[in-house]
């Protein structure tokens, strides 16, 4: 209030201020009350579980009784080690799974983002019939239970399914799709007579498992979890494009058909860009949720035919509940943790880096900036 | 949207909340770790009485309902209660147990679960105070550190099962059931058709292990170590190898199947190698396929097949050990495993009915024949996993090569097997 006063008087002031503060002490405390409650529920269902987790992957935990008591020793990073560089099946099948997933992830996040983002341009346009129709029909298969959609996709690649069928009425002669555990690069390969590992590839320096072994290619049977995957999510990811579609002014598209864009133009050089927080979430969410993929192995195929769907987030389950290693079993899903966070921030740099190089180049008109601004938010 | 998460620039100073949520992790670990019986095993003595809790996997109706008769007549004699539940997952409801410390009194086992639940204190090794008269061989595969832990409930054998009208129209009788891997060709050769394959099992270690057995080959030699890659299993696989590329033998998968009964029951294959647990699913899913059961044709190293077999565990938490073991007692003796063969087409674990059982059911004679010279799985910490990329690698069967398999098998069951 008298902010001018001189200085003698402003120090009492201070002074006197000093009941103010444990008012706002008061509050302070009021508000932690109020926070508590959620607190704790975090602390009980996040934090603790992902502390005890932790432990158990430091730990040498064999499934008995409380991982806390005192028969539990610390064992370091031997169970890192062992999927790691042990040499042994478990860093095997550690690198079976990973290399099984980075296909998945490799096949399904462009082609998901990319089929998200051209159904909700076309169930956007104006000029649609029936748009409720279309996007009642591309996002169903979100909301059915994925064990729903493995098994219905189960029965339809079995070697004389539907799927099948209509390919040999085109005289095409289908796989054994979900029983098949060739790569499909090394089936491509093979259609070259290479159907042996050269010499140069036989070499197993990465995780214990040979270059030939890494460059198999995702296995026919997980390109079935991947056209799934593709089938499931595009319809989620396309709402959250129609959501960030309906936020761009009409003005924005029909000025760019005054200047004289084609269709593809203003897809490419006016939506697209425009689009680019968004499609940072759904690339991100893409990113988490395929590294994750558990549930339709767990009900299609538990890691099989011949390992190549197994996932890490499967092979973490089985090594802990089926084989029993749970420190094992907890250090895979802490790799994966790991795997997840790093490439969600490679991700970021990638995508936020392009951002400030081209909008420099465009500063021609200051008017426009706002625009940009505000989409950028 | 957030393309930002920013922190507001006060909370990123938060040692409170850093505080709070480090206080409220130790509170709840405490909870965790003390509140719930996780480590008191002063409650978890002998005696105590209180009902007891069985868990079981169950094959389907018949299973649960003798079950539950049998559990029903045990508390009517002793006067304890037994509640029996059905597992949907049963080793992961186990583990779950285990690890909270309340697991069920009495449970199933599988030969794959055993070892690593006896390492780690789980089960209660009880079986040596039984005087029921086990198969020796089901025996050691409960038998740990040289304790025998828990009793067999009842076992299978591995048996070639045929389909007699298939059999017939191959012009095929009964003098022509196949004797060596020669007539086991021969036959699989006559008994495809274009709509039929000839035999048809599960590219794994449970079906093809028989031929392992037969050639005289095994995983494990009689000191417990790793001998897989020998010239006895390669010939085993090559065999295998030869039926199925040349087109007389298939894969389940091939021909629409989830496994090599129901290939044999929807007759695209005319035989199959399956244990007697093939018997229920006929009756109940494919009663009008007539079949016979004979024994697996004798390979280069004579005759030879695999037994699979579940036990009793009693959880070594339990709090009323003395009456699960009197449970068990009851449920291993001959009248009831007799009710229990009669119930659900099991067959007894103790050698001292087994001619009244082969009685009882004459035409699965070969099942209990085969016991004599069964390979079972041996308890070993690993098998599980090992026996697991074995399966994964014999899926590539025909294309796969054979000798790199039990090269690979070999390096990793010397690792738990030396």
């Amino acid at each position: 209030m008298t902010a001018t006063t001189t200085g003698p008087t402003a120090a009492p002031r201070r002074r006197r201020t000093r009941p103010f503060a444990g008012r706002q002490g008061g509050q302070a405390v009021a508000g932690w009350l109020f926070v508590l409650p959620v607190l704790v529920i975090l602390g009980l269902f996040m934090v603790a579980p992902i502390a005890m987790a932790v432990w158990v992957s430091v730990s040498d935990w064999a499934g008995r009784g409380s991982p806390f008591a005192s028969t539990t020793h610390f064992v370091g990073g031997a169970n890192y080690a062992n999927l790691l560089t042990g040499g042994g099946l478990a860093q095997r099948d550690f690198a079976t799974s990973l290399r099984n997933n980075v296909y998945y992830v490799i096949l399904v996040v462009p082609i998901q983002t990319v089929i998200a983002l051209l159904l909700a341009v076309l169930v956007n346009r104006r000029v649609l019939r029936a748009k409720g129709l279309f996007r009642t029909a591309f996002y169903f298969p979100s909301v059915t239970s994925s064990v729903a959609i493995t098994v219905v996709f189960l029965f339809l690649f079995t070697a004389s399914g539907a799927v099948n069928r209509v390919l040999s009425a085109l005289s095409l002669d289908g796989p054994n799709w979900i029983n098949d555990p060739r790569g499909i690069l090394h089936l491509l390969l093979g259609a070259f007579g290479v159907s042996s590992p050269p010499d140069a590839l036989r070499a197993a320096p990465f995780l214990g498992l040979s270059w030939w072994e890494w460059l198999s290619g995702p296995s026919v049977a997980m390109c079935v979890f991947i056209i799934m995957a593709i089938f499931t999510t595009s319809g989620t990811f396309m709402l959250l494009f129609i959501a960030a579609l309906q936020n761009i002014e009409g003005e924005v598209d029909e000025a760019a058909m005054v200047d004289g864009a084609n269709a593809w133009q203003r897809l490419r050089l006016i939506t697209v860009p425009m689009l680019r927080p968004t499609i940072f979430t759904v690339v991100t969410l893409g990113l988490i949720g395929t590294w994750q993929v558990f549930d339709q192995i767990f009900t299609g195929t538990q890691g099989g035919p011949g390992k190549t769907t197994l996932t890490p987030a499967f092979l973490s389950y089985q090594t802990s509940f089926v084989n029993q290693r749970w420190g094992n079993g907890a250090a895979i899903a802490f790799i994966l943790f790991a795997i997840i966070v790093v490439m969600t921030i490679i991700q970021r740099l990638v995508l936020t880096e392009r951002d400030t190089v081209p909008r420099r180049k465009r500063f021609v008109r200051p008017g426009q900036q706002p625009t940009t601004a505000e989409t950028a938010k | 949207m957030g393309s930002t998460f920013r922190v507001p620039a006060r909370a990123r100073k938060g040692r409170p909340i850093g505080a709070a949520v480090a206080g409220v992790a130790v509170l709840a670990l405490a909870a965790c770790g003390g509140g719930s019986g996780f480590d008191e095993p002063g409650q978890n003595g002998t005696g105590g009485g209180g009902a007891l809790r069985v868990l079981i996997g169950s094959s389907g109706d018949a299973e649960t309902q003798t079950v539950t008769q049998q559990l029903a007549d045990w508390s009517a004699q002793s006067g304890t209660q037994a509640n029996l539940s059905l597992a949907t997952d049963l080793p992961q409801q186990l583990a779950q147990g285990f690890a909270a410390g309340s697991p069920p009194d009495v449970f199933y086992v599988s030969t794959e679960a055993f070892p690593g639940w006896a390492a780690n204190g789980s089960l209660e090794p009880y079986a040596d105070q039984l005087d029921a008269d086990f198969y020796p061989t089901l025996k050691a595969s409960f038998t740990f550190d040289g304790q025998f832990f828990c009793a067999p409930k009842d076992f299978s054998t591995l048996a070639l099962i045929i389909n007699d009208t298939a059999w017939q129209a191959a012009g095929l009788t009964a003098a022509d059931y196949p004797k060596t891997w020669d007539d086991l060709k021969a036959v699989a050769q006559k008994l495809t058709t274009g709509t039929q394959v000839g035999l048809s099992f599960g590219p794994e270690w449970a079906r093809v292990g028989a031929f392992m057995a037969q050639a005289g080959g095994h995983l494990l030699d009689a000191d417990g170590s790793a001998d897989v890659d020998t010239p006895q299993n390669l010939q085993a696989l090559q065999f295998v190898n030869d039926l199925l590329s040349s087109g007389v033998a298939a894969k389940p998968s091939q021909i629409d199947s989830g496994w090599g009964g129901e290939a044999f029951g929807t007759q695209r294959a005319a035989m199959t190698i399956e244990g007697n647990w093939i018997v229920g699913a006929m009756q109940n899913d494919y009663p009008d396929v007539q079949y016979t059961v004979v024994p697996l044709p004798e390979g280069p190293g004579g005759p030879g097949t695999l037994q699979f077999t579940n036990c009793w565990g009693i959880a070594a938490d339990s709090r009323n050990k003395e009456a699960a073991i009197d449970l068990v007692k009851f449920l291993v003796s001959d009248e009831q495993q007799m009710a229990a063969a009669k119930g659900f087409g099991v067959m007894p674990s103790v050698e001292s009915v087994a001619d009244e059982w082969a009685k009882e059911f004459p035409e699965q004679q070969a099942f209990v024949d085969g016991a004599q010279h069964a390979q079972g799985v041996p308890p070993v910490q690993g098998w599980t996993e090992v026996v697991g990329d074995f399966n994964a690698q014999l899926e590539g069967l025909p294309n796969a090569d054979p000798q790199s398999i039990l090269t690979s098998v070999q390096g990793s069951l010397e690792a738990i097997a030396p």
